[in-house]
């Protein structure tokens, strides 16, 4: 590749990167994400792991706020706040993980349907709308209560029911690219199968796959919590939704320990809320269509 | 016309035995064994295991299980709870009505709350209201379902019954047993409703959107009509149209937050039994739960295809 092709490149990224920045909601939510993560990688430097143990739990259990422990104490005496700090950890790996998986499903099976066509391609786009329409906690429930309990399963359960729409979205998109000329140019100038996605169709596909990416993990952070909080997650981790779990079963809302309550959930909401802003600034900013509108 | 309906209903049902033939592979093609992993945890001698396996029909080759099940689910027998030890369609059909009737009078309400809010949104759109209900319908979006019902049952204290459906002492007249399952009702609605007409709003605001710069809303204004006659009378029935489908799409949406809120304030309902069925783990129970919450999702949205075809003339022709 030439130097004048990187150049175009960098220009074209610092343009998008300076529409993006222009947007308030976007660059919240994006330094939201910087501190939620920063924070996460943090936790094992600057916090101790015992604390989360059970066994060497010594402080009172439902203690309320209090100069010692800022957020309070769980139904077996740890400090909350060292328990939703350790939270974000396995939200934020989990709904990464579940995301990529079901990005990548849902962009091979989007690019295989429309670049194939065919039998295959109906085939696939049947599979795709009975997908779409299952209810994906449904099905995510299903499958995590029939594996073996642990991340893994939280991530396959996820990311196997949350594809249809991004295979529809990178169809729709494929198709679009592919009735241009210059695809047929390649065609006919001898570019098989693999030098036309690679080559042609990828790169005009990725922006939105990365757009859509952003707002999957959103929606895969929440289905974590979820499917933790029906008792389904890795019972040997501290995740938010595995202490809404706990906070249900050992009955927090009739002790009125809103400590208990409120930081989990509002870990959830915050991270989803980054997410969503992050993805609706970056869709208006690589979606032209979109500019000047709403 | 009847060409189009008969592939539609050959498609639903072609989607619905896939429903059936998933739970089959669910249920007993990955957990294994089904009677080691009911009986895990007990002290079960090997005698006993074999006369499970013969009595759950698993002692078989799997093509024939998957015969047996698919005749057995097609006359309507979805197996035996092993926590009830009760037939599965027989525990369904009893939780099935408390789940409709919750689910219904909250997808009624959201979706009013929500075409009300969406449609003011876009007529006024950029507005301080319009921002206000848009934004919160975000943050809304973003919250938990469960983690809300927990937050609204902590807030609002002994004023509301914290779970179940009716007081055991309530009595037994139309009246009071009415009123006892409506005030039982009053938070699992309101955090369904919080969840779910965010979807609604943002749906019909954007629907209405596409519509402000029509042409015929001009001629419209031309004659002389009133802002609110042009909106009523013009805009909102053509913006109504896709969100009529969407929401019958989005059913699936209400259908998990049916699970969760049911868990949360132990209503008796069809999401509290998958919950049983999954901490048990009781797997013909959750298989029955699985297929029918599932089928009855693809139904409703074959039903609002159709829905659409009878409402939209354009379509009609195409």
């Amino acid at each position: 590749m030439t130097a004048i092709v990187w150049q175009r490149r960098r220009a074209a990224a610092r343009a998008t990167w300076r529409e993006f920045a222009a947007r308030r909601g976007g660059l919240a939510g994006l330094i939201g994400l910087a501190v939620i993560t920063l924070l996460a990688l943090l936790a094992p430097l600057v916090t101790d792991v015992s604390g989360l143990d059970v066994t060497r739990a010594t402080a009172r259990p439902w203690q309320p706020p209090s100069a010692e422990y800022w957020l309070g104490t769980d139904h077996n005496g740890r400090s909350v706040l060292l328990l939703t700090w350790w939270g974000t950890r396995v939200s934020l790996v989990v709904g990464l993980a579940a995301t990529v998986l079901s990005v990548l499903i849902g962009t091979v099976v989007g690019i295989a349907a429309a670049h194939f066509g065919g039998w295959a391609s109906a085939v696939l786009m049947r599979f795709t709308d009975f997908f779409l329409v299952l209810p994906s906690m449904v099905l995510a429930i299903a499958l995590s209560t029939v594996l073996p309990r642990g991340l893994g399963t939280i991530v396959l359960a996820i990311g196997v029911t949350a594809w249809p729409a991004t295979a529809r979205l990178v169809r729709a998109q494929t198709l679009a690219v592919e009735a241009r000329p210059f695809i047929e140019r390649a065609q006919a100038l001898g570019g098989g199968h693999g030098h036309v996605i690679g080559r042609h169709v990828l790169p005009a596909v990725l922006p939105l796959v990365f757009v859509n990416t952003t707002l999957t993990v959103a929606s895969a952070i929440v289905l974590e919590s979820t499917l933790s909080f029906l008792g389904l997650g890795d019972p040997t981790r501290v995740s938010w939704g595995s202490l809404l779990h706990a906070a249900n079963v050992h009955g927090a809302v009739s002790q009125r320990a809103w400590w208990f309550l409120v930081p989990p959930g509002l870990g959830v909401v915050c991270v989803v809320l980054a997410f969503t802003l992050c993805g609706r600034a970056l869709e208006t900013v690589l979606n032209p269509r979109l500019k000047g509108e709403r | 016309m009847i060409r189009h309906l008969a592939g539609k209903l050959g498609g639903a049902l072609v989607s619905l035995l896939f429903v059936v033939a998933l739970g089959f592979v669910l249920f007993r093609v990955i957990p294994g064994d089904p009677v080691v992993a009911m009986t895990r945890g007990r002290p079960v001698t090997g005698d006993q295991l074999a006369e499970l396996r013969v009595r759950l029909g698993v002692d078989k080759p799997l093509p024939e299980q998957f015969v047996d099940y698919l005749t057995a689910v097609l006359r309507g027998d979805l197996g035996t709870s092993h926590v009830y030890n009760r037939p599965v369609a027989e525990l369904i059909g009893e939780r099935l009505w408390p789940t409709v009737l919750l689910v219904g009078t909250s997808t009624v309400l959201a979706v009013a709350l929500g075409l009300w809010l969406g449609i003011r949104g876009a007529w006024r759109r950029g507005s301080r209201s319009d921002r206000i209900s848009t934004g919160l319908a975000l943050a809304q979006w973003a919250m938990p379902t469960f983690w809300l019902g927990m937050l609204l049952s902590l807030a609002t204290g002994n004023l509301f019954p914290s779970g179940g459906m009716r007081y055991p002492d309530t009595p037994p007249d139309f009246l009071s047993q009415a009123l006892d399952v409506a005030h039982h009702m009053v938070l699992p609605c309101l955090t369904l409703i919080a969840v779910v007409y965010a979807q609604y709003l943002l749906v019909m605001r954007s629907s209405l959107l596409e519509e402000m710069h029509a042409d015929y809303l001009t001629t419209a204004r031309a004659k002389g009509l009133r802002d609110d006659l042009v909106r009523r009378r013009h805009a909102v029935p053509n913006a109504l149209l896709p969100t009529v489908t969407l929401v019958f799409l989005h059913l699936g949406l209400v259908v998990s937050g049916a699970i969760t809120v049911e868990t949360v304030f132990s209503w008796p309902g069809l999401g509290l039994l998958t919950y049983e069925a999954l901490t048990g783990p009781d797997l013909p129970l959750l298989q029955g739960t699985f297929v029918l919450l599932s089928g009855a999702v693809i139904s409703m949205n074959v039903f609002a295809d159709l829905l659409y075809r009878v409402l939209d003339p354009r379509v009609r022709a195409s």
